[in-house]
């Protein structure tokens, strides 16, 4: 069994945060975040005259691909580098401990960006007939895929010491994982394959969620996605040894 | 008290430590001492628990050092790791303040532990300093601070003096040596004057051997060859004919010095023959300027361990 302590925790996604926001990294991010989601925003308002967000949150598995790599990158990989990584796993933390520090500090981050999307929501409902139910859903829905592409970065930012393949190789598999259920992918393959495509990919299920349900089969697919990716990141740190 | 049995560990093909032996007392400071790449470094990755050896044991304090016990030993023990790594981002408040949390000190003692271990390792005009401001110095006081922010009683100390000026040097062995009257130290050098200044014990490694053992002043007696070097007025030639007539002499040397007639000459012997060798110039009427009985520096006992 698992044991959490909770002050180590906490001290654990603190020292997250504060390396986050004691950079730049945190701010370039959420500027370009930001920018980004406003213009995808106003773009669908101004031109189809709709307030709906669907032209943001369709576009968000594909800002995603790349912003989320670009935090989880540096995650282990400079701990590694640095060495720093001797200090914080001989300090009576558990791997465990160590591991869900970074993934939480990560997904704080995460929720905080996406919460910043809020004010532009709100007075799109102030124009227009806005379906919250929808939204809140889509917001939960976001959520979901943004911390499983983090915890398959975070993944895979302790295979190598190099911060840049730890980029790139995340936003390949995670491109892999998100095109995996798309008709392009699935129409040449045999159909028990072409459905298991669909069930493992991370798009199908987030399409299913845009629609405004959520289904648990979904939210149990990206629980498991997420766990797997812990399980084997505590995995790789172990066999480091 | 920490005890390591037959320690082995591969990288790969390389051996990077093979049936290392040795024990720390509490009081005790045991320096490891060794080349580059003999494994100094690999070692106390084990016993601190960060790496895990492929055979062999580390006992702290009488308990195994294994999953279920890792995380209670790790906190009795401080690390001062290689090059002292830290976070570029972090200040030094935020560094200790986040040791002392994650060794499981409660919120309202964490300020005094973090001024206590600051003014302790001199870095109380630096407490909100930037890492990546800090001089190497600095730096290294910093890795210190962390790894005595817990208070604890085993320290594991990875080269801890370098990069430090000598003022720094001086300052930190003292500290180190006071430390050393409670806790259990291990520290890592391969600066021989450290050995002598302030080791108890001194464990030789060379490629991941164990190659000497012993006090800093055992190990140099373990060796019978005693040097004795004067400085004499007077023709070479009869100076030898009348030193090789002693008892025990092994080998004579000697060479001019910067003074016109006078002779440096090293006596070679199995045992201490200085007054011999003090009665034999007087009776040939040689005079005597200087006498030295030399030492075998720790220079030359860490050539002779390492270069087999
Ligand atoms: N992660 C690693 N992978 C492969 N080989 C390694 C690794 N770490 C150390 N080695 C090798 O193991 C040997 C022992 O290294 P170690 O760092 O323990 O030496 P050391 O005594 O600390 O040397 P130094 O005085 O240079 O710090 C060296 O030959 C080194 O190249
Ligand atoms: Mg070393």
């Amino acid at each position: 069994m698992i044991q959490i302590n909770k002050d180590k925790f906490q001290a654990l996604v603190r020292k997250e945060l504060r390396l986050y926001f004691n950079s730049p990294i945190a701010y370039i991010f959420l500027v370009v975040f930001l920018l980004l989601s406003s213009w995808l925003f106003f773009r669908t308002f101004f031109l189809i005259g709709q307030t709906e967000m669907r032209g943001f949150f369709g576009i968000l598995p594909w800002i995603f691909l790349f912003l989320i790599p670009s935090l989880t990158m540096r995650l282990w990989s400079e701990e590694y580098r640095q060495g720093t990584v001797e200090t914080l796993l001989t300090s009576s933390v558990s791997v465990e401990e160590a591991v869900l520090g970074k993934a939480a500090g990560s997904f704080i981050f995460l929720a905080l960006a996406l919460l910043l999307t809020f004010p532009v929501a709100i007075s799109l409902s102030f124009v227009g007939n806005l379906d919250w139910g929808v939204v809140l859903t889509a917001y939960f829905g976001a959520l979901l895929l943004g911390m499983a592409y983090i915890s398959l970065g975070l993944f895979i930012s302790s295979l190598t010491r190099n911060q840049i393949v730890a980029f790139i190789v995340s936003v390949l598999v995670l491109f892999a994982f998100l095109i995996l259920g798309d008709g392009i992918v699935t129409a040449f393959l045999p159909n028990w394959l072409g459905s298991l495509c669909k069930t493992l990919s991370l798009g199908t299920h987030y399409n299913s969620i845009l629609r405004g349900v959520i289904d648990t089969r979904d939210f149990i697919f990206y629980l498991s996605f997420i766990v797997l990716f812990l399980l084997l990141n505590v995995q790789t740190l172990k066999t480091r040894r | 008290m920490i005890t390591v049995k037959n320690l082995q560990k591969n990288y790969g093909p390389l051996r990077a430590l093979d049936n290392v032996d040795f024990e720390v007392q509490q009081g005790e400071i045991l320096a490891l001492l060794g080349p580059n790449g003999a494994g100094k470094t690999t070692a106390m990755k084990i016993i601190t628990g960060f790496l895990k050896s492929d055979a062999g044991s580390v006992e702290i304090d009488g308990e195994l050092l294994e999953e279920k016990s890792l995380l209670r030993l790790q906190n009795k023990i401080g690390y001062l790791p290689e090059n002292a790594p830290l976070y570029p981002e972090l200040n030094v408040w935020e560094h200790l303040d986040f040791m002392a949390s994650v060794h499981g000190i409660a919120k309202e003692d964490r300020e005094k532990a973090i001024r206590e271990a600051a003014k302790t390792c001199g870095l109380m005009e630096k407490l909100y300093a930037d890492v990546s401001e800090l001089s190497k110095g600095y730096k290294q006081r910093l890795g210190l601070a962390q790894a005595l922010i817990h208070d604890p009683e085993i320290l594991i100390l990875d080269e801890p003096t370098t990069g430090l000026d000598p003022n720094q040097i001086i300052e930190i062995r003292k500290f180190i040596t006071s430390l050393g009257k409670k806790k259990t130290i291990i520290l890592s050098t391969h600066i021989m004057q450290e050995v002598e200044a302030i080791a108890d014990r001194v464990v030789v490694i060379n490629k991941g051997r164990l190659v000497g053992e012993g006090t800093p002043e055992s190990l140099g007696g373990q060796d019978s060859v005693h040097c004795t070097r004067i400085t004499i007025k007077g023709c070479p030639k009869k100076t030898e004919r009348h030193l090789k007539k002693i008892k025990n002499v092994d080998r004579i040397e000697h060479r001019p010095s910067k003074e016109k007639g006078v002779i440096e000459v090293s006596v070679f012997t199995t045992e201490d023959m200085r007054s011999d060798i003090v009665k034999a110039l007087a009776l040939a009427e040689l005079e005597l300027l200087e006498i030295i009985s030399e030492k075998q520096t720790m220079e030359d006992i860490f050539q002779k361990l390492t270069q087999k």
